[in-house]
């Protein structure tokens, strides 16, 4: 099994241009190993912090650490992958499912991209192990939601990443999907892979994640699924909302799963 | 040979301007000049710089008149002054709070209309008519010289750079979470960006040649879903409206660089209406297409 990568986040604070805090001394870990779901209200700065993360932003003050190295330096030795959010990505753009999961393997080709055997066997076990292999010469825009999101999921597994973080993956999927998506995560976790996963949907997160971390502009509670999704903490990290409709483990959905 | 021509009046069409050495030379160095902008126009198409190639096909007036003015290259001073126009639109924009196609607007405009006043002031024989709207059958050979190089620079670039260019039109926060350098592809793209402009200045002028870089990329991406057919469809339409527009140009005695663009716009209307997929008859026949399911 590959080393496990813990992501550490050291009193990191964001400012827009317009001067508006996006985060306020964000201070967490993501313990290696482990699916950790980051659960906030959206305009909650999780997106914030996912692009400081991986470096798309600079943050205001800070400092984040990727299984101690600085991020510039795990992304060059290929650990992180990235699953944006659907309204992220072009789908329009003229490429095939096989193209954007064959971008997977870019870091690690040489300057031209010419891609070898083994980078063309690894893009087919991810596509295959997604069920995408036989869509692969479609248009990213003539796949479904589901199929979208198991395109970039597959282009994160054949870039081989330690950590991957997964931007609200859940949205405008549907429930099978959803439960294949959640299935892989799973099998990841057991090869050793530490993954992040955003969402504003309670429900579906509690299912599966072993840690938990609310955001609201900063952290407001970080642990344990368990322990972290009380009552309290939810009207803490939701304010306003009334209680009832973020009960995590109600038993109408226990029905429903 | 004589019956051909004059039996075939479109054989005679298309034969009788080549005994013409300069006209010759017209049609290959605009169809050359074609292939390099219809190559660019679908990484311009892609990443939305229209706006770009209009700031940087501005910028290079005043570069054009310094450089004749010192006795350099022309291709040389357009090059910076366009390259140095797209680093002080980065350079405002990042201290500014203005939004991008403001700064752009402005910066654009103030290096042009130094080229205005340069261009009044500075004795040289720089014909202001031909770098606005070019003027490829009065082209002379060092002109063609320097076009050469450095449409076949532009080319070179990109033939060993697409994939990463394409991935940074695509999706540039992957090629960073990569470690992929997209300082440098932002850059490089620029380059080439100023480097066709320079190769199309002579043929089609700055003003035109917005065209150029836009129009052949727009036409292939209603054709086709895949990057290597929007190239050769690109490519194949760009080369046909130059030399259809160089034709028609010798012929009815109109401006060249006009008469591209206008055939090439004639070729966007077309495809607009007609192509099979995209078109607007095709998107009006099948108003609710079935989305895929699974």
């Amino acid at each position: 099994m590959a080393q496990a990568f813990e992501i550490t986040v050291d009193q990191l604070s964001v400012t827009y241009n317009n001067a508006r805090l996006a985060l306020y001394n964000v201070n967490c870990t993501v313990a290696p190993g482990t699916i950790t779901g980051l659960i906030g209200p959206n305009g909650g700065g999780k997106s914030t912090l996912f692009k400081s993360i991986m470096g798309f932003l600079q943050p205001s003050q800070g400092r984040i650490r990727v299984g101690g190295m600085a991020v510039e330096k795990a992304q060059k030795q290929q650990v992180m992958a990235y699953v944006p959010q659907s309204d992220e990505v072009d789908w329009n753009f003229p490429v095939s499912v096989f193209d954007v999961v064959m971008m997977g393997r870019y870091g690690y080709m040489n300057l031209l991209r010419i891609p070898s055997s083994q980078d063309r066997r690894l893009v087919m076990e991810s596509l295959d192990r997604l069920g995408m292999a036989e869509l692969r010469q479609r248009q990213i825009g003539e796949l479904s939601g589901g199929q979208k999101k198991r395109a970039f999921l597959a282009r994160a597994l054949a870039q081989a990443g330690q950590v991957i973080l997964l931007d609200e993956p859940f949205t405008g999927v549907d429930a099978k999907t959803e439960k294949q998506m959640v299935d892989l995560l799973i099998q990841l976790r057991g090869e050793g892979r530490t993954i992040l996963v955003s969402s504003h949907d309670l429900a579906s997160i509690s299912t599966f994640c072993d840690r938990t971390i609310l955001l609201n502009r900063t952290v407001l509670a970080a642990g344990t699924t368990a322990e972290t999704l009380t009552p309290d903490n939810l009207s803490l990290t939701f304010g306003g909302l009334p209680l009832s409709s973020l009960q995590p483990r109600s038993p109408k959905s226990e029905v429903d799963a | 040979m004589n019956e051909l021509v004059t039996t075939f009046p479109l054989w005679n069409w298309l034969v009788e301007p080549l005994k013409y050495p300069f006209l010759v030379q017209a049609l290959w160095v605009s169809a050359f000049v074609g292939t390099v902008c219809a190559v660019l126009s679908c990484y311009v198409t892609l990443k939305g710089w229209s706006l770009m190639g209009d700031a940087v096909s501005h910028s290079v007036v005043p570069g054009v008149v310094v450089a004749y003015a010192l006795g350099i290259p022309f291709a040389v001073g357009a090059f910076l002054f366009g390259f140095g126009a797209v680093v002080a639109i980065g350079y405002v924009k990042s201290k500014t709070r203005l939004k991008e196609d403001a700064v752009i607007g402005v910066v654009f405009t103030g290096l042009f209309a130094l080229g205005l006043v340069l261009v009044t002031k500075i004795p040289s024989n720089v014909d202001l008519f031909h770098i606005l709207f070019g003027n490829v059958l009065g082209i002379s050979k060092e002109d063609i010289i320097q076009t050469l190089i450095a449409g076949l620079l532009t080319l070179g670039v990109i033939l060993l750079r697409r994939k990463d260019l394409l991935l940074f039109c695509f999706d540039p926060n992957h090629a960073k979470a990569i470690g992929l350098n997209t300082q440098w592809m932002y850059y490089t793209l620029l380059s080439v960006l100023a480097l066709t402009i320079v190769t199309a200045l002579q043929t089609a002028g700055i003003i035109l040649v917005v065209a150029m870089l836009v129009t052949p990329g727009a036409i292939a991406y209603l054709l086709t879903d895949r990057f290597d057919r929007m190239l050769l469809i690109s490519i194949a339409s760009s080369v046909f409206s130059c030399l259809l527009g160089t034709y028609f140009s010798y012929h009815l005695d109109i401006s060249t660089g006009g008469a591209i663009v206008v055939a090439l716009t004639l070729l966007f209307i077309v495809t607009m209406i007609f192509a099979p997929k995209y078109g607007i008859l095709a998107q009006r026949t099948s108003q609710s297409p079935h989305p895929p399911t699974g």
